[in-house]
């Protein structure tokens, strides 16, 4: 916050907010053009003023400056900079609560005027609901910031759903086979297993990135999440949006998504990609087409979609070419032929048949059968389909699972699923119950400093600037920042799930899939 | 291709200013006054508006209600002196079936007309119990239109209510049967007779009239009919308590009546049938234990139409443990399936019924149609304190309601409800509503999916506490 200028004044640096726009608009992509992305944790701070924690600290007149709870917090809650007399107000999202009392850094015994005093933070407890608890909301923006697994004093693994991931728990053996390191850890997670002449793709960690689409999301949030997905060798993917020129420097960690609006589905779309993804439904609102609501369809999302601005953008269900796995097969080897060294990913919701479908998927000729379950999503849809329709992701990662083992073919297709997965444990959950990998959406949103006030659809779009296309609010954040964050978030993401792995004794993330007996469900007996 | 059904619906602002869910708190000491509050970090100007309404005093106040809780004045307050808190008030609508997220929900459908929608997946809990522990299924390709619910083909939700013939009977290529009269909604929503507590001012007017203008049927008291001289009576279903001295009352020219249950019902239906030719009796059951018999018995012995009245969270009425109106309307459906007499009699459901949701899925356990009544109220702005009940005066003046505005208010919500029902609808290729009758095939059940997935690799279940 403070710079010492050349000619030896002290004055302070204009804070975030008050920073007139430095750079031009995005118009120009060399501006943003990196050769390299770093998978290097740097902290990347929130860019609020104040930042919310699950604790306040507020200091009282009694303050004497006398720096002891600089010296004692160990969390960086209390900051005296340099050539200061008084310390600053307190950087109270960080602090970790009365559980700091037993660590001999608590700042609150050791303040000689007892000036400080520790309370819950009544902002937090009005965050997020059952699935997103705000403990879950919390522990990632701490993940985001740091880029090392959050405090204990979060709740970092489960919400409280009542249900599914947040009622099932690890049975870990008493001690990890002797021999066995973290270093040598894989989290590999291999894409095709056709064994046909398409490229063998192979991505470092087992989750990419959702699809969200250019009109529905903040490009630099978009932009972001590309970057983060060339620094972990992995995928992002482009929504039904339309392929943004911007994504181009990133072109082999993004996958082309063909829905059925079929925005931006051109040759040479299809042709960049290392995947193209068809969207059969997603898991917000099975049965139902995607929905872009007026208000976000501005010149450029327009432009990109070669439609009017200002219209509500009704993708239409199902694709009209395929009424059966026939006319899927069709589907598929329309982008074989446009693109031969492509995989192909169908992506689709969890109807009571979803495991005919995986296998339908398989014999057409897909790669990647991406399961989407119906309590995900970042989308705008109806609160009747996102409640109410198909079924959670919990329950159909088991079915395709061991379906597709019946049928021989599990080592065939890659199965992913998303819809609901907010943790690296829900991740290593989804993976013991069958599936190869995942795909994630609202966490990375999360880490870009989404409260889920599911306010994403209406007027202007989202006012934390992520979930929007008004240009005053997407100036909010910025490319590298987003960048920083979800590279940070899946460091910690990663850290925490080779943790597990470590203590389940298991040396990749391969050897983890359809390890149900390694999995105990809270209201079970637990004796099948 | 006969024209869609459409229900128009147009705002209707509230009365009163509405409960919101989120509030921001400001202590005042200590505020710089840099006003970065109020004029920079709100994106949706409340604090603005604030101002102006407070200056020019035009309608109701309704920051509040409309803070959405982005917290971005909190946490760009100079200060750090905002916090939010969630409304007190807020908390204590309703009750643990009408949620004050329901509640809110249902406020929003009644003013707009329109489908709630919003971002960022689904929050609640995994499931629940009644309706929670239902997921309809959808389908991945097949869909009933070519060119989805938005496009020109049609989606029906129409539903007849009266006997019908279990088949049909010739001579010589003459019809020998006269087929019983049907009536039909364009909607398999009723309106179900208002509570005592709740029939005030122009309520049941308001009721009545929305249903003659998206063409349903208002269940009506002889009382209030009378009353209102017969104005309301082309959609109204008059509910009969004294069937002998019906001669020169209401039901008069009704093509469809209602009794309640009664060890002499089937008399007493056969009488009024004698003397309204044409008519149509409903026989409205207290949905109590047992009453699975007790319907059966009634669509043995020719009943034309039966309502299972439940109470009003969806239970059994006195029972020590009662069961949800989702289990109840599943035996009595299957009872009359297994007795080959499903098709001949009308199953109408009511109580705690109180989201579109619950539409399809009581439809789905076996009815052909719904009654409702709550939600009718909530749609007039009630919020379920209860004050009337307890002879108190109404806090949002319900007895001064016009019958206009609450007409409109019932309408929109049943726009709103419609439009859900034909995503819901659509969502599971489904094509026509009646389709839709105890087709468990289009739904999963909590209980199901738990035992073939969890109860397969995790045993039993620990018993539900």
């Amino acid at each position: 916050m403070v710079r010492q200028e050349e000619n030896g004044l002290v004055s302070t640096v204009p804070s975030n907010r008050h920073r007139p726009e430095s750079r031009p608009q995005d118009a120009s992509p060399e501006r943003f053009e990196y050769a390299d992305v770093s998978r290097r944790i740097r902290p990347a701070p929130p860019r609020y003023r104040n930042e919310i924690g699950k604790f306040g600290i507020h200091r009282g007149p009694q303050c004497a400056a006398c720096g002891r709870c600089v010296d004692t917090c160990r969390h960086g809650v209390h900051v005296r900079p340099e050539g200061y007399l008084h310390v600053m107000r307190p950087y109270d999202y960080r602090c970790i609560g009365p559980g700091c009392g037993d660590t001999g850094s608590y700042c609150i015994d050791a303040c000689p005027q007892g000036a400080l005093k520790l309370a819950v933070n009544p902002v937090s407890e009005t965050m997020g609901d059952c699935r997103w608890t705000p403990d879950l909301l919390l522990s990632t923006w701490a993940m985001a910031e740091t880029g090392r697994p959050p405090g204990n004093h979060l709740e970092s693994e489960v919400g409280a759903s009542g249900g599914g991931f947040d009622r099932l728990r690890f049975r870990f053996p008493d001690s990890p086979p002797p021999g066995l390191s973290r270093e040598d850890i894989s989290t590999k997670l291999l894409l095709n297993r056709r064994g046909d002449s398409r490229p063998r793709i192979e991505i470092d960690i087992p989750w990419y990135g959702g699809g969200m689409s250019f009109g529905s999301t903040n490009l630099r949030a978009l932009l972001g999440k590309a970057r983060v997905a060339k620094a972990f060798n992995g995928f992002t993917c482009t929504g039904e949006g339309g392929y943004p020129e911007r994504f181009i420097p990133y072109k082999d960690h993004v996958i082309t998504q063909v829905a059925t609006g079929l925005f931006g589905v051109r040759e040479e779309t299809i042709q960049r990609a290392r995947i193209v993804e068809f969207k059969y439904a997603q898991g917000a609102k099975p049965g139902l087409g995607g929905h872009l609501l007026g208000d976000k369809n501005t010149p450029s999302v327009a432009a990109m979609r070669e439609t009017v601005q200002g219209v509500s953008l009704f993708s239409p269900f199902p694709f009209h070419s395929v009424y059966s796995v026939e006319d899927h097969q069709k589907h598929l080897d329309w982008i074989a032929h446009v693109n031969p060294r492509a995989l192909l990913s169908a992506k689709v919701s969890t109807p009571g048949d979803v495991d005919m479908v995986a296998v339908g998927i398989y014999y057409a000729g897909g790669h990647i059968v991406h399961l989407d379950g119906s309590y995900g999503g970042t989308g705008a849809a109806p609160n009747v389909a996102k409640k109410n329709i198909a079924m959670p992701i919990e329950y159909a990662i088991g079915r395709v699972h061991q379906f597709l083992v019946a049928e021989g073919i599990r080592d065939k297709i890659t199965v992913i699923a998303s819809g609901g997965i907010r943790t690296p444990a829900d991740v290593a959950k989804a993976i013991a119950m069958g599936a190869d990998g995942c795909v994630i959406g609202t966490a990375e949103l999360v880490a870009l400093g989404c409260i889920r006030c599911t306010a994403c659809e209406s007027g202007r779009g989202c006012a934390r600037g992520i979930a929007t296309t008004d240009d005053e609010l997407l100036k909010m954040v910025d490319v590298e920042w987003c960048t920083q964050r979800l590279v940070n978030l899946y460091a910690a993401w990663r850290q925490m799930l080779v943790d597990l792995l470590f203590r389940l004794g298991l040396d990749s993330v391969s050897a983890l899939r359809g390890r149900i007996d390694l999995l105990g469900h809270l209201d079970y007996e637990n004796e099948a | 291709m006969p024209a869609k059904y459409v229900i128009h619906h147009k705002t209707a602002k509230p009365r009163f200013r509405p409960i919101g869910k989120l509030g921001i708190v400001e202590w005042r000491e200590d505020c710089s006054g840099c006003h970065n509050c109020v004029k920079r970090d709100c994106v949706y100007r409340l604090y603005r508006d604030e101002a102006d309404t407070l200056r020019n005093e035009v309608g109701y106040l309704d920051y509040i209600y409309q803070c959405k809780g982005c917290l971005n004045c909190i946490q760009n307050c100079t200060k750090n002196i905002l916090t939010r808190v969630v409304n007190p008030e807020f908390r204590r609508l309703g009750d643990g079936y009408y949620t004050p997220d329901l509640i809110l929900s249902t406020w929003y459908q009644a003013e707009t007309g329109k489908i709630p929608v919003s971002g960022a997946g689904y929050g609640g809990p995994f499931s629940g119990p009644g309706f929670d522990s239902m997921w309809t299924d959808m389908s991945e390709i097949v869909r009933p239109t070519r060119d989805g619910i938005h496009g020109r083909e049609y989606i029906s939700t129409s539903v007849d209510i009266g006997r019908k013939l279990p088949h049909l009977e010739f001579e010589n290529g003459r019809l020998m049967d006269d087929p019983p009269p049907l009536a039909e909604t364009p909607l398999p929503v009723i309106f179900d007779r208002i509570p005592p507590h709740w029939r005030r001012g122009a309520v049941t007017s308001a009721v009545a009239m929305a249903a003659a203008e998206i063409g349903t049927l208002a269940i009506l008291d002889e009382a209030s009919l009378r009353e209102s001289g017969g104005s309301l009576r082309s959609h109204a279903i008059p509910f009969i308590t004294a069937p002998h001295a019906a001669t020169a009352n209401p039901a008069e020219a009704a093509t469809l009546v209602m009794i309640p249950d009664g060890p002499d019902v089937m008399a007493v239906q056969t009488a009024l049938k004698r003397e309204h030719s044409a008519g149509i009796v409903a026989i409205r059951i207290p949905a109590a234990p047992g009453v699975t018999g007790r319907a059966a018995d009634l669509a043995r012995g020719g009943a034309d139409v039966i309502q299972l009245a439940f109470d009003s969270h969806g239970r059994e009425r006195g029972a020590a443990q009662p069961r949800h109106l989702r289990d109840v309307l599943r035996d009595t459906h299957t009872t009359l399936v297994r007795e080959g007499i499903r098709d001949e009699v009308t199953l109408i459901a009511s109580g705690g019924i109180a989201a579109a949701e619950h539409v399809a899925k009581a439809i789905i356990c076996g009815a052909d149609m719904v009654a409702i009544d709550v939600p009718l109220i909530l749609a007039l702005e009630c919020r379920l304190c209860g004050e009337c009940e307890r002879g108190q005066p109404c806090p949002i003046a319900l007895e001064e309601i016009d019958a206009g505005f609450g007409a409109r208010r019932i309408v929109n919500l049943m726009a709103a409800w419609h439009s859900q029902l034909l995503e819901m609808l659509g969502a599971m290729g489904i094509r026509e509503v009646r389709r839709l009758r105890g087709e468990t095939g289009r739904c999963m059940f909590f209980e199901d999916l738990e035992r073939d997935t969890f109860g397969r690799w995790f045993g039993k279940r620990k018993t539900d506490s």
